[in-house]
């Protein structure tokens, strides 16, 4: 599950600076461990095992000229372990800068906000043990936070539901057609993206792996059933964006008044052109136009729909179906 | 990158490491091999290198002995104690969450932040599995140009000038801020500080930062007041919200899912038309919602909402003569 993640150092090494941070780490992780096989070690550094091996004879030519010629660190990786017998100064990995002690102790906060997480007990223990050794270097740490929106009741049904292997069944809230949905679903995971919690799982109505947002499922069922997650369920790729857009999506565009520039911020566009004087032109795209319909009337005066044009006139044409009713009276 | 370089600042690291005495750059030029012979070359290159390793994170310490071999002259070392990594021990459930939290952060500076410390982490003997799973995989972007260099301006202490497009302005103005903390709320990050221009606590909201974000003065010029709390600042709008009202709608059967949601007291009213009771605070933010809705929904009570409600439909169908 986590094969696509980013390992450590995973993106290749560019620079001098981060190809000495990596050298610097694999002296201590090697006398840490006693022996590492080169594979081990390549793989934890996200580098190949060539890469690894030209690092190894890098550090092994370290020399001192003066006052004394001599050679501070004696490395071997013979018949494919590495060992370290001789690592001086080295031995011991840098201390953390601020902006890693950060990015670790921001996130593991984070966790500790969502609610039904079983392992809060190790989330302390590990802030304190990290606070403890980045220092000062997580001071700053304090002045960036990030909220979650976690829905604890379910959360922690799903999960139990996840941990047991069932099938759930859900009445599941679609606000862009406005409609209450009935399904069952064999679940995944559970995500948290974009601060809004998710439980992802094979939709057995829609034969395909869906995302369903924790904040609207209205009622929840763990079933009786083991669920079968289909050998051919992949994972949806959160890291590549929430939205993606299919080529048989409508392109619908919008033109905003400055205070209509809200919609930008919400939701995702292909396209946002300045019209001047704080005036906006977005282009979005859609598989389904009932919810853009229902976005033109709550803009108002805000902004409108230029094209296609048809859509245009239908969401007039929609309210002026509702203001007929308020004349009925 | 050239291996050469990289060899050079090994071999830097390991000398200033090994010295309790402070070393003259020249001492150095001697010591480490690799270095031009002495001379403005040599001067430019130790410079640079100097900080390079200062970006690394490495503690550069600049001083001198006094009775040294280099005299009054100002020398280099790296002190180990502030080097090296503290003693860190993890057991397998706390590096399971450690590993956890290594991943939350998606792409940009952050995740590779997290990516360098796990790494100093592993070095130091932590073992974080790479497919403990903990049943829940949270992810948080921070994509927004303006997010680098803000979280830079924060952890620094530095103030900062943009460019702001606020809603509602017709144009971007140029804000000055002294930023105390960033938070993010439902995957948006917001900015919070004292504000030069208006001389109180502002909020920004990053999207809405148009351009670069320039340093605007000194690091380690911002403080942050005491008892300051930078979410509540974020997301309590300080305006007390008005008293919460009912208003009486009809809900055409089966359809307006949405209001039904948490409408009370929804009974039948006959003709294919049910009545329900629900719940508002504020009319401007409430009328468009319900607007959304179209000929499902029509606002009985309270006459100040309808009249809001017809004002932003008279809008939509006046849509095409703006």
């Amino acid at each position: 599950m986590s094969g696509k993640t980013t390992k450590a150092g995973g993106r290749a090494s560019t620079t001098s600076t981060d190809r000495l941070g990596r050298l610097l780490a694999l002296v201590p992780y090697v006398v840490n461990r006693d022996s590492v096989a080169l594979e081990e070690a390549a793989e934890a550094f996200g580098v190949t095992e060539k890469q690894l091996i030209d690092d190894l004879n890098l550090l092994w030519c370290v020399e001192l000229r003066s006052p004394d010629p001599y050679c501070p660190i004696d490395l071997s990786y013979e018949g494919g372990e590495i060992t370290v017998t001789e690592a001086e100064s080295i031995a011991r990995p840098l201390r953390l800068k601020v902006d890693e002690a950060s990015a670790l102790l921001v996130a593991l906060r984070m966790l500790a906000d969502v609610p039904g997480l079983q392992d809060r007990d190790a989330l302390s223990r590990v802030i304190a043990k990290l606070e403890t050794a980045a220092g000062a270097a997580g001071a700053a740490a304090g002045k960036v936070s990030v909220e979650v929106d976690a829905h604890g009741d379910a959360l922690a049904r799903l999960r139990q539901a996840i941990g047991a292997g069932r099938r759930v069944h859900l009445s599941y809230y679609v606000p862009a057609r406005d409609e209450n949905t009935e399904r069952d679903v064999d679940p995944m995971r559970l995500l948290v993206v974009e601060g809004n919690t998710y439980l992802e799982g094979w939709c057995r109505r829609a034969e395909a792996v869906r995302l369903f947002r924790l904040d609207r499922v209205t009622d929840l069922t763990v079933l009786e059933v083991p669920a079968q997650v289909p050998e051919t369920a992949e994972p949806i790729d959160v890291d590549a964006g929430l939205f993606r857009p299919s080529d048989r999506d409508e392109r619908v565009t919008f033109e905003l008044t400055p205070q209509g520039r809200w919609v930008a911020d919400y939701h995702p566009c292909e396209s946002v052109t300045e019209l001047g004087e704080g005036r906006l032109r977005i282009v979005l795209r859609t598989p389904d136009t009932r919810w853009v319909r229902g976005l033109a009337l709550r803009l108002g005066d805000q902004g409108r729909i230029v094209d296609p044009p048809a859509l245009a006139a239908a969401v007039r044409a929609d309210a002026a179906r509702a203001l007929a009713r308020y004349d009925e009276r | 990158m050239s291996r050469r370089k990289t060899e050079r600042l090994l071999n830097l690291v390991v000398c200033l490491l090994a010295t309790r005495r402070y070393l003259t750059a020249e001492q150095i030029r001697r010591a480490v091999p690799g270095y031009p012979d002495a001379g403005e070359a040599f001067k430019r290159m130790f410079e640079r290198d100097k900080e390079e390793l200062r970006e690394l994170g490495v503690p550069l310490e600049v001083g001198s002995d006094g009775d040294g071999g280099g005299g009054e002259e100002i020398g280099y070392r790296i002190p180990p104690q502030a080097y090296e990594l503290p003693d860190i021990h993890l057991t397998p459930d706390e590096a399971a969450v450690l590993g956890l939290a290594a991943r939350v952060w998606q792409r940009a500076s952050m995740a590779e932040a997290a990516s360098g410390a796990l790494l100093k982490l592993r070095a130091a003997g932590v073992d974080t599995g790479t497919d403990t799973s903990v049943g829940i995989e949270p992810r948080v972007g921070a994509g927004d140009p303006a997010f680098p260099a803000l979280w830079e301006a924060v952890r620094d202490g530095r103030p900062v000038a943009f460019d702001y497009q606020g809603v509602g302005r017709t144009a971007v103005a140029r804000r000055h801020l002294e930023p105390w903390g960033v938070v993010s709320r439902r995957g948006r990050w917001y900015v919070v500080g004292h504000d030069r221009d208006r001389g109180e606590a502002r909020v920004f909201r990053l999207s809405r930062i148009t351009g670069e974000v320039a340093p605007d003065g000194r690091p380690g010029t911002v403080t942050v007041p005491d008892g300051v709390d930078v979410r509540r600042i974020a997301f309590d709008r300080g305006e007390p919200a008005a008293e919460p009202r009912p208003a009486t709608v009809r809900l055409r059967a089966g359809a307006a899912q949405g209001p039904r949601r948490w409408a009370k007291q929804v009974r039948p009213a006959g003709d294919g038309w049910d009545e329900a009771v629900l719940t508002f605070h504020d009319v401007d933010r409430f009328a468009p919602y319900l607007a959304r809705f179209a000929d499902d929904v029509v606002v009985l009570d309270p006459p100040d909402l309808r009249e809001a409600v017809i004002w932003q439909l008279k809008a939509v169908v006046a849509g095409s003569d703006q």
